[in-house]
């Protein structure tokens, strides 16, 4: 079973992305774009395109229906959902299937389990993989919590059993605030939810953001090593590397052939992210959730492996095996992806979703930039700000981030305003190059000024 | 009669959500600094105050449908 017609169910640069990939393979594309989209530039690239509805993304890339509906009149045998949108959708991955077209991704029952928080807690850790250490369960009352806390160790976090947006959690840094805060927030619980059940698990402190990308092909899987995305802000990701330099071999292997045990416990097809937070204190990181999908960031995994991530999915979801086998993965040099953003870091990072006046791409050995942007494009106000990727691959990290601040220089997008000053500043900022960083810095560092026009 | 314009391009919304009343209706008076509506501009919401006073005529965008930089959305009589 090969595909031969692929529908492209998503916008912007990476429905750019993967119709290269899929033209490379021999492929006939099928772009489906929404009346907001009709000039970008995955229409104009792809061999064929289709009009799913209007500019809004519920009534055109998430209407289901729609889309399913689109590539059956088109005759696609496949369907690649990119990333966002419908990509981690049971329901519409189902809908595919039953189709009778290959959905470009896991099973619908995969997307299911995975995406459910405590089922995927439970694979992973009966794969082995290291989860935050917590109670197994609900807990009733004060005593049960400080039993657990004794068992897990300080500082740990209290939370509603029955929770849900930040309502009902404490942190306690020893049993005496526990037997303070445990009330407090069972109290809290209790009001909120109509449920005085905890749960208490162990604090990660300055956290990490490490994640394995892996990908399988229902029977095998394989790993391609990890990246590092602990520059965020608003739980967005700004810059990410691969790979993670504040990781030690052993811990690098033990994470990455754990992520392949996972995937393999639940006979993974595509490619697939786990997501970890790592403390560097204690050198211990804890598994937090897994994406069924391509995620924004796999190019710099892409760029110190050689190997074209989106292609292999493709083909596997195809039914084919993984054209690699694990000791054929090699890891060389560093890369550095920073997100391009339509926005206005002097201001608060408002939406700015002009026209391209002018445009000037860096070239250069170790330098791709994933967009989809061209003179005279109207970026469209009705999707989210990313209007490109800058991706730089150094022989180390230090080479990379000198890379990255020449690229970044070499760069220009006139008539927008976008997030490049940013990532000059990060380029040129003492603490990213020490590496010393966790997911809370970079909102610190804005909050205190760090931004300033002069200094990027 | 004035006009009140959009300040981006985006979906406009007249009300904070969408089983909330509009932000005005018409008769209502509309004071500087009144919030008139939303913008939804690539997954943020900005909220469009009044830079005129007067009182409330009539909303002339549609809710829930794209608009441009500088479109009328709504009129204020003097």
């Amino acid at each position: 079973m090969g595909i031969d017609r692929l529908l492209i169910a998503n916008r912007g640069e990476i429905a750019v992305r993967i119709i290269r990939a899929a033209q490379s393979l021999g492929i006939t594309t099928i772009q489906a774009y929404s009346e907001g989209d009709a000039d970008m530039m995955a229409v104009k690239l792809a061999d064929e395109s289709i009009c799913i509805g209007p500019a809004k993304a519920s009534d055109s890339y998430l209407n289901i229906d729609k889309v399913v509906s689109a590539a059956i009149e088109t005759s696609a045998g496949a369907v690649h959902p990119g990333y966002g949108f419908l990509s981690e959708s049971p329901g519409f991955a189902r809908a595919i299937e039953q189709a009778g077209i290959v959905f470009v991704g896991p099973s619908a029952d995969t997307i299911e389990r995975m995406g459910d928080k405590v089922a995927a807690r439970q694979a992973a850790e009966a794969a082995g993989v290291p989860v935050v250490p917590g109670s197994k369960g609900r807990i009733e009352n004060v005593d049960d919590a400080i039993a657990v806390a004794a068992d897990v160790g300080y500082p740990v976090m209290v939370k509603a059993a029955a929770g849900g947006g930040g309502r009902g959690i404490r942190i306690a840094n020893s049993e005496e605030e526990l037997r303070t805060l445990a009330p407090q927030a069972q109290a809290e619980a209790a009001a909120a939810f109509g449920d005085g059940g905890l749960y208490v698990e162990r604090a990660v402190r300055s956290p990490r953001h490490i994640e394995v990308q892996i990908v399988g092909d229902g029977k095998r899987a394989v790993h391609f090593y990890e990246r590092e995305c602990s520059l965020q802000r608003r739980r967005q990701k700004v810059w990410e590397e691969a790979g993670a330099a504040c990781l030690d071999e052993d811990t690098r292997q033990h994470l990455c052939q754990s992520a392949v045990a996972l995937a393999e416990a639940v006979n993974y097809r595509g490619a697939g992210t786990l997501e970890y937070l790592y403390e560097e204190e204690t050198r211990e990181f804890f598994f937090i959730e897994m994406n069924t999908r391509i995620q924004v960031e796999h190019p710099v995994t892409e760029m110190i492996t050689g190997i074209d991530l989106v292609q292999e999915m493709i083909r596997v979801c195809g039914g084919q095996d993984l054209s690699v086998t694990q000791d054929e993965v090699k890891r060389n040099g560093h890369a550095i992806e920073v997100r391009l953003n339509a926005e206005d870091p002097f201001m608060q990072f408002l939406p700015f979703p002009g026209k391209v006046e002018t445009l000037k791409i860096p070239e250069g050995d170790g330098i791709r930039f994933d967009h989809f942007i061209y003179e005279g494009y109207q970026i469209p106000p009705f999707y989210d700000s990313l209007i490109g990727k800058l991706i730089v691959h150094g022989a180390d990290r230090a080479d990379a981030i000198a890379r990255m601040a020449a690229a970044l220089n070499g760069l220009e997008i006139g008539g927008l305003k976008t997030t490049i000053p940013l990532h000059k500043a990060l380029a040129a900022d003492p603490t990213v190059a020490s590496g010393d960083f966790h997911t809370q810095w970079l909102e610190a560092w804005l909050d205190a000024g760090n931004l300033k026009p002069e200094n990027s | 009669m004035a006009h009140i314009l959009s300040p981006l391009p985006g979906t406009f919304y007249m009300k904070p959500s969408p089983e909330a009343e509009p932000y005005k209706t018409p008769g209502d008076p509309v004071r500087v600094g009144d919030t008139v509506g939303l913008i939804e501009v690539m997954k943020t919401f900005i909220e469009v105050k009044s830079e005129i006073e007067g009182t409330f005529t009539a909303y002339v965008a549609e809710d829930g449908h794209p608009v441009t930089a500088g479109q009328q959305l709504a009129d204020v009589a003097d």
